[in-house]
């Protein structure tokens, strides 16, 4: 049967397609255009397509059925790359005994050059790592983590090891919050010797943190950083606060990585990391910390400050090119995360409070991983697992069993919540 | 949008500075109009004037976001989703919000249906100043009949006001759902490459929304040309969500890709609102507190990275919350003041024997503090310091927040003539200047909790000061 379009219907169509003239054709007056092999016709493809199904589709004559459509219009999805000039910094943690120190392994992050986990863009070269926290004192937690850490507290050492060895943590954090003269004032000497005992129990590398008492950080830190001599350690922290110089030169001098630490301000991360330059600190010791703000109250700031230093550092500004650092503990501090019951008596119910730390915790992690985080400081150890779970699989860390693969995907319309996952 | 400037704009604009916009210049307006923080239909004279009725439509064109927005469901509770801009938060602003559809299906027991559609509902949590709720209702069809699916669809929009989301892969299936809520705007969950067809017609004779499922990205954006070609525009792409592994990583880069393809490409073939279906992750887990959080992942994954809407399973508290408060945080909009005025506030009625507690100006703080002693009908004044919109903790590691500007505040504020007790509550979380802010002000500091929400336990304790 012969198929015919008119001139009016034609106008319809090309109108969806933004055409506004057709090169090369003439129409006048109220006439029928033939389509079936009409080869001088420069239509784009799927116009012509599209043109031949609603032919096709014709039945009532007169009245115009333009939507009906028989095939799909074949379509290829094309997407360009994108092309950062930056490049993150490469730092390497912890120090073998090829290098004067005297960990078993060492770890190394940064290097990007596009963002987080876009390796369609640029490969990833280096999965984030993880480091779980560990204290100079028994201090208070969340009921959720005491539980995983009650036996160890009174012993760094052993604390440590349990990070290690229990929980798979890649490094430790020992924070020397004891040493804060409001807390216990612990001597520098003595947490210096704290330090040691860490570096004895366990093999990977190490941060170690003050206390962020502004005033003894500097003693205390020097004095770790003498004790540590060689081990690469990374120094937390140097801000503006403070005397970042006499820490910057304890680390440059006992060959460890420097934490420049800001308050959510661009600006200030800039000219903190510049003031290190000037005094010497080679750029391969620099990681930045951009403060962490937990879920529900400030991650929105967090996670834009720290996606606009990345993006800053991948269009080139060399002053913002560094690994990032995450203290994703603070995610405790959310009430969420650690009260038993709503405050408000207005809000629906809350649920186990243990259920939501862990959940607070590691959503505050993935957060700021997809914002460009190279490393978080983390304290619940599922929490650590399912956020080095998941940023290994976005770097595309090959799995032993690939589940997802036996799955069909759309199969979760009909999948039976009865049988599906064992009911609560 | 395609125009970059407010002057280019402007030059579509009338140019008479009449100010029936609210705003003086037209230029002005164009700002606003640049920044989407107004409606191109305050500018009346472009729509009633003959004579600018041509570029009133070329600018509504041109102000078009890159992201075509579309509605589902109908009245109070309708969601907008798409109508995005920028591929960063920091651009200007992410628009309208993921929006979060619970599911439930239409083999459930009708009294457990009803009761789970309505804690969906009615679900809420007091955060920053409101509450947050969630979005919409997934009706699955997993018997795979019509009618037992159109009667769930029935039992659910007698218990709830918000938009549905109708799954099927079976047109009937679907047709018969669609007939039971033919006004109510529901979006569909989908056609694919062998449904479409059928799933097309409905769509057009019953006009609702509908979404496109291929993981295949070609065959994705040749549905969507199929489906805008026949003049259907209000479409939602799945390019589906693979719970694990390789299939994660590649799901990730999907969403990337497409939504690049739309706003920075400017390629209106795949310019539409994106679906993530989070709940796939039940389909790889046994035990169901590993699903939740697994689920949690993916939806974290997917409001940060282009999901527009998505569909979730857990409706545990651990997952409400944090699910709903990470949209919050991550659609907020950047520009949006961090601050609140600093002053003397009264919360309830409070005499000369209330207690005063201090706070800072940074508007997270501000209100959480402020709707503790609400709720909890804690009489009292709060007297709120200008700590350049800082946090408590930061601010007094930072120095906006000092024993000085302590004792300028309750000055400026004549706090002495509110109390009798000449007492103040400082919170917890700024301890460390409880002497020095005795020494300064000549007031009697107490420390409060580190937290307000501790505020009823520690008045117990506490109130009145010996
Ligand atoms: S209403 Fe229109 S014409 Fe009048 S000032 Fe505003 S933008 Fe200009």
């Amino acid at each position: 049967m012969e198929k015919k379009l008119t001139l009016a219907d034609l106008a319809k169509i090309l109108e969806q397609y933004d055409v506004v003239e057709l090169e090369d054709i003439t129409i006048k007056g109220e006439v029928e255009l033939e389509l079936g092999s009409s080869a001088g016709l420069a239509l784009p493809p799927a116009l012509a397509q599209a043109l031949q199904s609603l032919m096709g589709a014709r039945e009532m004559p007169g009245a115009f059925e333009a939507k009906r459509i028989e095939a799909l219009l074949p379509a290829t999805f094309k997407v360009a790359k994108a092309e950062w000039t930056g490049e993150i910094e490469e730092v390497t943690l912890g120090a073998t005994s090829a290098d004067g120190g005297t960990r078993e392994r060492t770890v190394t992050i940064g290097g990007e050059k596009s963002l987080p986990f876009y390796n369609f863009d640029a490969q990833m070269p280096y999965p984030p790592v993880i480091s779980v926290d560990c204290f100079d004192m028994p201090i208070p937690l969340a009921k959720a983590v005491r539980e995983y850490y009650g036996d160890v507290m009174e012993d760094p050492g052993e604390w440590a090891k349990k990070n290690v060895r229990e929980f798979g943590a890649d490094m430790v954090t020992i924070h020397l919050i004891s040493t804060d003269p409001t807390i216990k004032d612990t001597p520098a000497r003595a947490a210096a010797k704290t330090v040691e005992e860490v570096l004895q129990a366990v093999k990977v590398p190490i941060v170690i943190g003050g206390s962020g008492n502004p005033d003894k950080d500097p003693e205390v830190l020097e004095a770790a950083a003498e004790a540590a001599e060689g081990e690469r350690c990374l120094i937390a922290s140097a801000n503006l606060n403070m005397d970042y110089e006499r820490i910057a030169k304890a680390a440059l001098k006992h060959g460890h990585v420097i934490l420049s630490w800001t308050q959510l301000d661009i600006n200030a991360q800039k000219t903190l990391n510049r003031y290190l330059f000037k005094l010497g600190v080679p750029r391969e010791d620099i990681v930045i910390d951009p403060t962490t703000a937990a879920l529900g109250y400030g991650l929105d700031y967090a996670f834009t400050n720290i996606e606009r230093m990345r993006i800053s550092a991948l269009k080139g500004d060399t002053d913002l090119a560094f690994p990032i650092s995450c203290g994703i503990t603070n995610a405790w501090g959310a009430r969420e995360a650690w009260m038993k019951d709503s405050p408000g008596k207005e809000d629906s119910d809350w649920g186990p409070a243990a259920y939501r730390g862990l959940m607070y915790e590691i959503i505050t992690g993935l957060t700021l991983g997809l914002a460009g985080g190279d490393m978080f400081m983390m304290m619940h150890p599922n929490a650590a697992s399912t956020v080095k779970k998941v940023t290994q699989t976005l770097f595309g860390a090959k799995v032993k069993e690939d589940k997802a693969k036996k799955v069909a995907i759309e199969d979760w319309v009909t999948w039976d919540a009865e049988v599906g996952a064992s009911k609560k | 949008m395609k125009l970059s400037s407010p002057m280019e704009i402007w030059k579509y604009l009338p140019g008479t500075n009449c100010g029936e916009c609210g705003e003086k210049t037209c230029l002005a307006f164009a700002s606003h109009l640049k920044e989407r923080s107004t409606r191109l239909e305050e500018c009346t004279p472009l729509f009633e004037d003959e004579k600018y009725a041509d570029k009133g439509k070329q600018l509504a064109e041109l102000l078009a976001p890159e992201i075509r927005e579309i509605e589902i469901g109908v009245g109070a509770r309708a969601a907008k989703i798409g109508g995005e801009d920028v591929m960063y938060r920091h651009e200007l602003t992410f628009y309208n919000r993921t929006a979060l559809a619970y599911d439930v299906w239409d083999t459930m027991e009708e009294g457990e249906l009803r009761e789970r559609v309505s804690r969906i509902t009615n679900w809420r949590k007091f955060y920053v100043g409101e509450f947050l709720t969630l979005d919409a209702i997934a009706v699955r069809s997993v018997s795979g009949d019509a009618q037992t699916f159109a009667a769930c669809v029935k039992a659910v929009a007698e218990e709830t006001d918000l938009p549905l989301v109708l799954c099927s892969f079976d047109a009937k299936v679907l047709e018969e759902g669609l007939k039971v809520v033919p006004d109510k705007n529901p979006l569909l969950y989908a056609a694919d490459k062998t449904n479409w067809k059928e799933v097309l017609e409905l769509v057009k004779s019953y006009k609702v929304p509908v979404t496109l499922f291929s993981p295949d990205l070609d065959m994705l954006n040749s549905l969507a040309l199929t489906f805008s070609s026949a003049g259907v525009e209000d479409i939602v792409l799945d390019p589906g969500v693979s719970p694990a592994g390789e299939g994660l990583a590649d799901t990730f880069s999907k969403f990337v890709r497409v939504r690049r393809v739309g706003i920075e490409e400017g390629d209106k073939e795949v310019a539409y609102p994106l679906m993530s279906v989070p709940m796939t992750a039940w389909m790889i887990h046994g035990d169901a507190l590993d699903a939740s959080y697994w689920e949690a992942v993916l939806a974290a994954m997917g409001i940060i990275k282009y999901a527009d809407i998505m569909i979730l399973h857990s409706i545990e508290p651990h997952s409400l919350i944090a699910e709903r408060t990470l949209v919050e945080n991550i659609y907020t909009d950047p520009r949006r003041p961090v601050s609140v005025e600093p002053g003397l506030r009264e919360v309830g009625t409070p005499t000369g024997h209330s207690p005063l507690f201090l706070t800072t100006n940074f508007a997270l703080t501000y209100y959480t503090v402020e709707s503790d002693l609400n709720s909890n009908k804690i009489d009292s004044y709060l007297i709120v310091v200008d700590s350049e919109g800082i946090g408590v903790e930061a601010a007094v590691a930072g120095e906006q927040l000092t024993a000085e500007r302590i004792k300028e505040t309750l000055e400026s504020y004549e706090a002495e003539n509110k109390v009798e007790h000449k007492t103040l509550v400082i919170p917890g979380l700024a301890a460390r200047l409880s002497g020095e802010t005795e020494d300064v002000t000549s007031w009697n500091v107490l420390v409060g909790p580190r937290d307000s929400g501790r505020i009823p336990g520690w008045m117990d304790d506490n109130w009145p000061p010996k």
